[in-house]
């Protein structure tokens, strides 16, 4: 059976562009970075070169960008690190209520220390406005932080207009742009970005390395100490095969960028369109337009999330969701109860993620297959059958 | 994650569907945690000669609907009260621990369309009928 891979949000394919470059750091450039000899030169170089393209790509200076082993870590590093490094000059930290959990969970986590956390509510499309932040901001507040696009629901954050209000309020501002990289233009200079986390296997590289952008000049604590490494600021021999893979992916997406994102909405639009059209009852998640390219998340009403997967997988049809029996806990989605759904419709939510080598023609198969799963678990459903009653 | 078993009671659940005028009907569970199970009995001269469900939830609730309807037809009130969430379970070479919710709710549905029997024709409740708790509070969390 053919499959359809349609969950780029969780993870995306290495590109084979990318791959070419991987192998022979592991097999050729295979020296310690921090090593004086030749083989420690040239891991050097080709680390240095990568730092350059994650650099170029979001109009930062080199020196800036830190290699990570991943976005939950450049999160973690950013949060903790700024929280720790000012709790002498405030204890308050903003941020959004549809935050990843590796910001929400961090943020939960100082809370314990004592530090105040602001969970900025959102509107019915998941947008957070950058008047909302400013009348948040006390003496007190340390950082703010906002995604720039959201991992469930694909809503655009103006990351811009709330850069402009930290700037002017003096607090530093930290964006987790893990799922906005290569489809939304980044320039931390313009959007006065002080902190910007990224995860490279969210854009064609492999997983286990991300990176945090930290502003020159911006002072965080270490998360991880040790070797001198990242100057002194993340210890760790750096996943140079990763890295040198990440630095790819982004220059090639980020020269793509207009030419895909058109594609992948086109794509895009086109499933979402037939999906509502096919199926009654059904509502987007997340704004129409304000959206990721490659995002669609639909509610099914009467039906849960995880049988659908299931029945989606047994098509050859990869996806995900928000419903409580996929995340391992009792509730639903936090973005999807935060943008308003009831329980019982964000339990029926579906996330179809488009990425690179998805064609138009998938989308066809899943518009086919689609509406028979739905009859079948509908025609299972109580809440169905009660509808009308 | 699931067994074959479950796959296949997903896939081909058994007695789906409701009966009119049933002698008894449960519904359990609620939208909000996200499963909902609704069985039809039919009974007669204490045995349950017919049983159809309708279940909203994920693949193990439809499974563990699907088993314990086909566990309990053509048995008699009596056997069909013996029936346990863990023999469920078993009977679907068993679920992962954060499902095992589904199960309880399964015999809970049982139990309520045998009460809801019972109810209908002025029957006292067997000695020692009781109800599972099917409640959220019991799930084991994940590690």
């Amino acid at each position: 059976m053919e499959r359809i891979y349609l969950d780029n949000a969780a993870t995306t394919r290495v590109r084979p562009e990318v791959a070419a470059e991987v192998l022979p750091i592991m097999t050729e450039i295979y020296g310690n970075a921090s090593s004086v000899h030749a083989f420690g030169r040239e891991a050097k170089k080709a680390l240095e070169k990568a730092r350059g393209q994650v650099a170029a790509a979001i109009g930062a200076k080199k020196e800036e960008i830190y290699f990570t082993a991943g976005g939950s870590e450049a999160d973690n590093w950013a949060i903790k690190g700024a929280a720790h490094q000012l709790r002498k000059k405030g204890n308050h930290i903003i941020t959004t209520a549809i935050e990843h959990h590796a910001v929400l969970h961090t943020c939960q986590s100082l809370e314990k220390e004592g530090f105040a956390v602001t969970y900025l509510p959102v509107d019915e499309y998941g947008l957070v406005t950058a008047s909302q932040v400013e009348e948040a901001i006390t003496p007190e507040t340390i950082l703010v932080s906002v995604m720039m696009a959201n991992n469930e629901i694909g809503t655009i954050e103006p990351i811009a207009e709330i850069g402009a209000v930290c700037k002017k309020h003096k607090v530093l501002f930290h964006t987790d742009a893990v799922q906005a990289i290569g489809h939304v233009p980044v320039d931390v200079n313009a959007m006065n970005i002080d902190l910007l986390s990224m995860s490279g296997h969210k854009f064609y590289a492999p997983k286990g390395v991300g990176a945090l952008y930290i502003r020159t000049g911006v002072r965080l604590t270490n998360l991880i100490d040790g070797g001198a490494q990242e100057r002194m600021r993340r210890a760790g021999t750096e996943n140079l095969p990763a890295v040198v893979g990440m630095g790819k992916a982004i220059e090639l997406i980020c020269a793509e960028m207009e030419e895909s994102n058109q594609r992948l909405t086109a794509m895009r639009d086109h499933l979402i369109q037939g999906i509502l059209d096919a199926i009654p009852e059904t509502r987007l998640n997340g704004h129409p337009t304000r959206r990721l390219p490659g995002n669609v998340n639909i509610s099914i009403r009467y039906i849960e999330g995880e049988a659908l997967l299931l029945s989606l997988d047994m098509a050859g049809i990869a996806g995900s969701s928000g419903s409580a029996c996929t995340s391992g806990s009792l509730d639903p989605s936090h973005v999807l109860l935060a943008i308003g759904l009831p329980h019982e419709i964000a339990h029926g939510s579906l996330r179809l993620t488009i990425g690179h080598d998805n064609t138009m023609e998938e989308m066809d198969k899943v518009l086919a297959e689609l509406p028979k799963i739905v009859d079948r678990l509908r025609a299972m459903s109580p809440l169905y059958a009660d509808r009308e009653r | 994650m699931y067994s074959e078993k479950v796959m296949d009671h997903f896939t081909n659940p058994r007695n789906v569907g409701e009966i009119e005028n049933a002698s008894g009907v449960g519904t359990v569970g609620n939208a909000k945690c996200g499963d909902i199970m609704r069985m039809f009995l039919q009974i007669e001269d204490g045995v349950i000669t017919d049983v159809k469900f309708k279940t909203f939830g994920c693949g193990a609730a439809i499974a563990t609907s699907s088993m314990a309807t086909e566990m309990v037809k053509g048995k008699s009130i009596e056997e069909a009260l013996k029936l346990t969430n863990k023999a469920v379970a078993e009977a679907l070479d068993g679920l992962p621990p954060v499902k095992m919710h589904c199960s309880l709710l399964a015999e809970q549905a049982l139990k309520e369309a045998l009460e809801d029997y019972f109810k209908k024709n002025n029957l006292p409740l067997p000695d020692g009928f009781t109800k599972p708790d099917a409640e959220h509070e019991d799930i084991p969390q994940e590690n």
